[in-house]
């Protein structure tokens, strides 16, 4: 399946991806009212997080690993493997806010919702052909493309 | 807007000003990030971002990288009183010299209002008596082949038929007539060398490494690679001479002509240190002359001293600024034994010089380039070496220019570098490049992907290369060769005679 690719080598710790993912999974699809309204008003944050260590940097987000670590902890069964499209999928719904997953992930992929007692989890920005943060990725440090992960 | 009232008086005239737009700021802080030289802050008191305009270069980083357009880097609006002769950069300078005794130094090519002679040169092209040809339809040739040409070929009948007896000296092959200037591995990252390396390399071109040396995990790129050498012999050994495709002899640089470099030791890494055989932390001197030419005798010297190294396989070719006698110094150049001379005019960039030397020694490459052109062909030597010009080619009119008025092909190092993002700021020497050119900070010089950076620069040759195409085809040329010197596909409009006479060019209407 196709999968978002952090490049530490050419990541430039702009955070410009954190940018267009929480635009791209706002309600007004917004930059502006996103950040000032959006924000602080529902919570609305994104799903990607830049870790900086001196120079180095990454972009870090859901591997939508092929044995993921969350959806065996998840309780509430908010968390699926969708065989079919590959993707770990997320339902809020059935969410309860135990925070398991955020304890098993190896990658440190999941948040908690600042507001509700909920995560948030990359979707690969579903709708869109190419996610949000692979396309405004000035340094071309992020690639979405098929490595034979399943 | 922070801590103003403790800034320098001197600083407070500075050059440009940021406007936030305080609507469309998000606060997202890319700003903050991106910017080298502390412009941008986090204000914990005020609880967004604030700006100090005092330390701002006018890069346009911020600018190209706010995710909402939020900024605005314009000049700063104060003036002084208007004074014709006391202009404001003179002022600034003076201010700066009062306050810190030193020599102002600057990068990038000059930016002085002097003529450039391309704008005032107009191109042909056929109307109804001879034909245009179309580049689309039929073929156009821009391979070009620099180094020495024999005057005569002689055959010899065998038994097969005709066989060439004449030899012919070793050439550099290239696609088209442009390739990239020198540009030391230290003054601008590894990252463009590897993506110069990989661009010439796809496009059958050349790229220079400039005097800092070549490191080892370049060399699979030498086919493509003009190796050079300069007065500082950074790099230098027999694996190197034999690792390129050309040989360059570096004496002088269009921007500082009769200056030497100076790498400072913070910009000597590991990997610079290694490629320039420098010590590590060391400064990188490079005299102002090659202590062992001191004539053009001296040059012959070194010139068959390269030759033998590589063993006669590859051009070797001599770089010299623009500058006054540049005919003379050509002509002995070429007598000396060069495959080929680059000139390099005084819009030449650099990545540091002083600012007075920079703006006020040399003369402009459409001059001496005629000059060269013209003095070669008197002395009936201008098959003998093929000549390139640099410093200041800004388009492929340029190049086509260039070419009509002598030049075998151009360099171009300025263009190369804005293909990837630079906006000519210049502070080149300062180290702190932000978009991530002339630094080897490695949390700055990741900002130019090589593959990215590549990708520009070939993209930049290619379309250059169908633009001039297109000019050829209008003049009713399909090959490259036969613009070359042929300068009455050229007219000028508004030079005096003695211009015109030292361009060897028609007045429009003429």
């Amino acid at each position: 399946m196709k999968k978002v690719y952090p490049n530490k080598e050419v990541c430039i710790g702009c955070h410009l991806c954190e940018v267009a993912c929480l635009t791209a999974h706002s309600k007004s699809r917004d930059v502006v009212i996103a950040y000032k309204e959006e924000k602080d008003a529902q919570g609305l944050s994104p799903c990607k997080t830049v870790i900086h260590d001196g120079p180095a940097c990454v972009a870090l987000s859901c591997r939508h690993c092929e044995e993921p670590a969350c959806v065996a902890a998840c309780i509430s069964g908010a968390l699926t493997k969708n065989r079919e499209s590959g993707r770990t999928e997320y339902d809020e719904e059935k969410c309860v806010g135990c925070w398991s997953c955020l304890m098993a992930c190896p990658f440190g992929s999941i948040r908690r919702h600042p507001i509700k007692e909920k995560i948030v989890k990359c979707d690969l920005c579903a709708g869109r052909d190419i996610p949000a943060c692979v396309e405004v990725c000035p340094n071309w440090a992020l690639v979405y493309e098929d490595r034979g992960e399943k | 807007m922070i801590h103003l009232a403790f800034t320098p008086i001197g600083k407070k005239y500075h050059d440009f000003q940021v406007v936030r737009d305080k609507d469309a700021c998000i606060n997202c802080q890319v700003c903050v990030r991106q910017c080298s030289y502390g412009v941008h802050t986090w204000d914990e008191n005020r609880k967004c971002v604030v700006h100090d305009s005092s330390k701002c270069i006018g890069c346009h980083r911020c600018e190209a990288m706010c995710p909402t357009d939020a900024l605005l880097i314009q000049e700063k609006a104060s003036d002084f009183k208007a004074n014709a002769c006391w202009r404001p950069e003179f002022i600034k300078y003076i201010y700066k010299q009062a306050e810190t005794g030193g020599v102002l130094l600057t990068g990038m090519g000059s930016p002085v209002n002097l003529p450039v002679y391309w704008d005032r040169l107009l191109l042909d092209a056929s109307q109804v008596t001879n034909p245009s040809i179309d580049p689309l339809r039929e073929p156009m040739e821009l391979t070009t082949f620099i180094g020495s040409k024999p005057d005569a070929l002689r055959f010899e009948k065998t038994p097969t038929g005709e066989k060439l007896v004449t030899k012919i000296g070793p050439q550099m092959r290239i696609n088209s007539p442009i390739m990239f200037s020198a540009m030391s591995f230290g003054s601008i990252n590894f990252n463009l060398h590897i993506a110069m390396a990989r661009a010439a390399t796809e496009l059958g071109i050349f790229y220079n490494t400039g005097e800092g040396g070549l490191h080892p995990s370049l060399y699979k790129y030498g086919a493509n690679t003009i190796v050079q050498v300069a007065s500082g012999r950074f790099g230098v050994h027999r694996d190197y001479l034999n690792a390129g495709g050309g040989i360059e002899i570096k004496i002088g640089q269009g921007a500082k002509p009769g200056i030497g470099g100076h790498l400072p030791g913070e910009k000597i890494t590991a990997k610079v240190s290694e490629t320039r055989m420098v010590p590590l932390g060391s400064d990188a001197i490079s005299p102002a002359p090659h202590h062992d030419i001191y004539s053009i005798e001296d040059l012959l010297q070194l010139i068959f001293a390269l030759k033998e190294a590589s063993e006669y396989r590859v051009p070797v070719g001599v770089k010299i600024a623009a500058v006054h006698n540049v005919a003379a110094i050509a002509s002995g150049i070429v007598r000396a034994g060069a495959d080929y001379v680059a000139i390099d005019g005084m819009r030449g960039g650099t990545g540091a010089a002083p600012g007075m030397i920079r703006d006020n020694v040399g003369i402009p490459i459409e001059l001496a380039l005629a000059a060269v052109d013209q003095r070669l062909r008197d002395e009936g030597i201008r098959g003998h070496a093929s000549v390139i010009a640099a410093g200041g080619i800004r388009c492929s009119a340029d190049v086509v220019k260039a070419i009509a008025l002598g030049a075998d092909a151009v360099y171009i190092g300025t263009a190369a570098l804005l293909a990837v993002g630079c906006t000519l700021c210049a502070r080149c020497y300062t180290g702190k490049c932000p978009w991530g050119i002339a630094t080897n900070d490695p949390s700055l010089a990741k900002r130019q992907n090589p593959d990215k950076a590549a990708k520009q620069m070939t993209n930049l040759i290619r379309a250059w290369s169908h633009e001039i195409e297109e000019m050829l085809g209008g003049m009713g040329l399909n090959s490259i060769e036969s613009l070359r010197g042929n300068r009455d596909k050229l007219r000028a409009v508004g030079l005096s005679q003695t211009e015109r006479d030292i361009l060897g060019v028609k007045h429009a209407g003429a």
